[in-house]
């Protein structure tokens, strides 16, 4: 068992479809719905969220004189994630099955990543935060 | 034969270069190189089968290593064991054990093993060979041409883990240093690993697709092969030897048969196009010095094929192959049947490439003006193909439009891959001129 992230992509200025007729809203949603009680249902959901789009999103990084923000996100690309899922998957397969079906929801490409570690550093290292 | 220095050090199971490496393993030899024969034959199944066993490849290789080094010595006195595959495997796995029981980590290690061994054993379906060790290697070979993993690293990986090269001799067939194959196939395993890429042959639902990327692996090791006919003879002998070991593990993909009846009728070929190293077209090859016992060989395959009927784009190009290789002569080539059998491959698999083998087919039927205007429409998608721009010279050429011929053949000259190939459109320039 390996936990993955499936992050979501949308392209900038390529939203499908736009705007969306409250039909095909409610055909996705149902879809969601769907898809979502079968990832309960089979122990494969663990989190999942939806992000705000990436003008609302802030870059951090570490300068010669302390933090430095810069606007928008850290990749200059026409793509930017829109949400997630971690998911619990036997194996790479499971988990590009999973994706495959949440891309087809989404109409939008899929990252799927595995991971490494999960939970707090202090939970990965409990010699080093032991004192 | 491979002098002692080289039989001593494991990590030189190379291919044999020398033409001789399909003669029949029965046959003669020193004890050195039968030995060395050997360790490649089984090491596909025996990286295998330790991969399985240790659910880790850089484990199994390194076991192999080991194992590989105790062989060396004591099949000296020994002899040769009946089962050498089963022999190593056995040594491998015992001496990995004694390993890791030295460390705290190797116990937990060999309790994961322990189990991975029992879970593998309990959970696998029955696949096709009998042989548990054949089953062992379709799962390795699945994993190696995962299309998680991009092309490159699906070939080295095949290469090393299923073929036995050696680092060294993989980065050469590549043009890539040793040090950037290892780091290569190192950024490969990682991913396997840490992605959790599966160890089994997929389910029927995403066969096809799967497979299609384990043949096209191998077509390319094949392909890349063709770049030196004498150099990398040894790339088109592992090629076919492991769509030998393909077509005999999944007996019923009748595309694993015909990747393979496609290898050897190309393969069949090359005594007649190996003339120092200079292209000799199709219509100028001396037939008489084709293989007859590749044309044989896949000709019978393509019938078994055609029997089944269940065409794919691999079946289709062996069938092709298999009408040339009919023909006594050039002029005697069933052209008709070659047009149909693309129209057929164009329908299933329609790349401009087809289209462009179509159209040459369709010229020696309807004539060079008619091939041109079939391949107006892909002109643009393979400007940067020479062998489209090959052919469009030699059709202007029968056109007597040579100065157009001329551009064309300048240009493919400009693209072409191989010093060979830009010799001979050289040539054909230089012919236009006088």
């Amino acid at each position: 068992m390996t936990q993955y992230l499936l992050s979501t992509y949308v392209v900038d200025g390529e939203v499908p479809d736009q705007p969306m007729t409250p039909e095909k809203m409610q055909a996705m949603m149902e879809g969601v719905l769907t898809l979502e009680a079968e990832m309960e249902e089979t122990g494969t959901f663990v989190f999942g969220g939806r992000l705000t789009g990436p003008d609302a999103a802030t870059v951090v990084r570490n300068g010669d004189t302390g933090a430095i923000m810069t606007d928008g996100p850290f990749a200059e690309s026409k793509e930017h994630i829109a949400g997630f899922y971690i998911i619990n998957a036997d194996d790479l397969d499971a988990a590009l099955a999973w994706a495959a079906r949440v891309s087809d929801m989404t109409g939008g490409p899929i990252e799927v990543y595995p991971f490494a570690a999960t939970g707090q550093v202090k939970d990965q290292f409990p010699d080093m935060s032991s004192d | 034969m491979p002098d002692r220095q080289e039989v001593s050090d494991p990590r030189s199971y190379r291919a044999d270069r020398s033409p001789s490496s399909t003669e029949d393993p029965t046959e003669g030899g020193s004890g050195d190189s039968s030995v060395e024969r050997i360790f490649r034959e089984v090491y596909g199944q025996v990286i295998a089968t330790l991969v399985r066993a240790f659910g880790d490849i850089t484990l199994a290789e390194d076991a192999a290593q080991d194992a590989f080094m105790v062989a060396i010595e004591r099949w000296k006195s020994d002899g040769i064991p009946p089962n050498p595959a089963g022999w190593i495997v056995t040594t491998a796995q015992r001496r990995a054990i004694d390993d890791l029981r030295r460390s705290t980590r190797g116990r937990q290690l060999e309790q994961q093993i322990h189990t991975s061994v029992d879970a593998a054993a309990a959970d696998d379906e029955p696949l096709a060979g009998d042989n548990p060790l054949d089953d062992d290697r379709l799962r390795l070979i699945f994993t190696c041409c995962h299309p998680a993993l991009r092309t490159e690293h699906q070939v080295a990986l095949t290469l090393r883990l299923l073929g036995g090269l050696s680092v060294d001799d993989v980065a050469r067939s590549f043009l890539v240093s040793e040090s950037a194959m290892a780091r290569r196939l190192g950024r490969a395993k990682y991913k396997i690993k840490a992605a959790n890429i599966p160890y089994r042959v997929p389910a029927d639902a995403d066969l096809p697709e799967r497979l299609n990327s384990v043949l096209s692996v191998i077509y390319l090791i094949y392909n890349t092969g063709t770049d030196d006919l004498t150099e990398r003879a040894d790339l088109r002998d592992e090629a076919i030897r492991l769509a030998r070991a393909l077509a005999e593990l999944m007996p019923d993909e009748p595309e694993a048969a015909g990747l393979l009846a496609l290898l050897l009728l190309n393969e069949s070929r090359v005594p007649a196009r190996a003339t120092d190293g200079e292209v000799v077209l199709l219509a100028d090859q001396d037939r008489d010095e084709w293989d007859r016992d590749l044309i044989t060989e896949g000709q019978l395959i393509v019938r078994v094929c055609i029997r089944r009927d269940r065409p794919g784009a691999f079946q289709l190009q062996a069938a092709i192959q298999a009408v040339h290789c009919d023909a006594a002569t050039f002029d005697a080539t069933d052209w008709t049947q070659i047009v149909t059998l693309y129209d057929h491959l164009y329908a299933i698999a329609p790349t401009a490439v087809v289209a462009l083998n179509r159209a040459i087919a369709i010229g020696e039927t309807e004539g060079p003006d008619v091939a041109l205007t079939e391949i107006e429409p892909i002109r643009a998608d393979l400007d940067s193909y020479h062998l489209m721009h090959a052919t469009r010279g030699t059709l202007l050429r029968l056109l007597d439009r040579r100065d157009e011929a001329m551009s064309s053949y300048r240009r493919a000259a400009d693209l072409a891959t191989t010093d060979a190939d830009r010799r001979f459109l050289e040539a054909q320039i230089t012919d236009l001129v006088q």
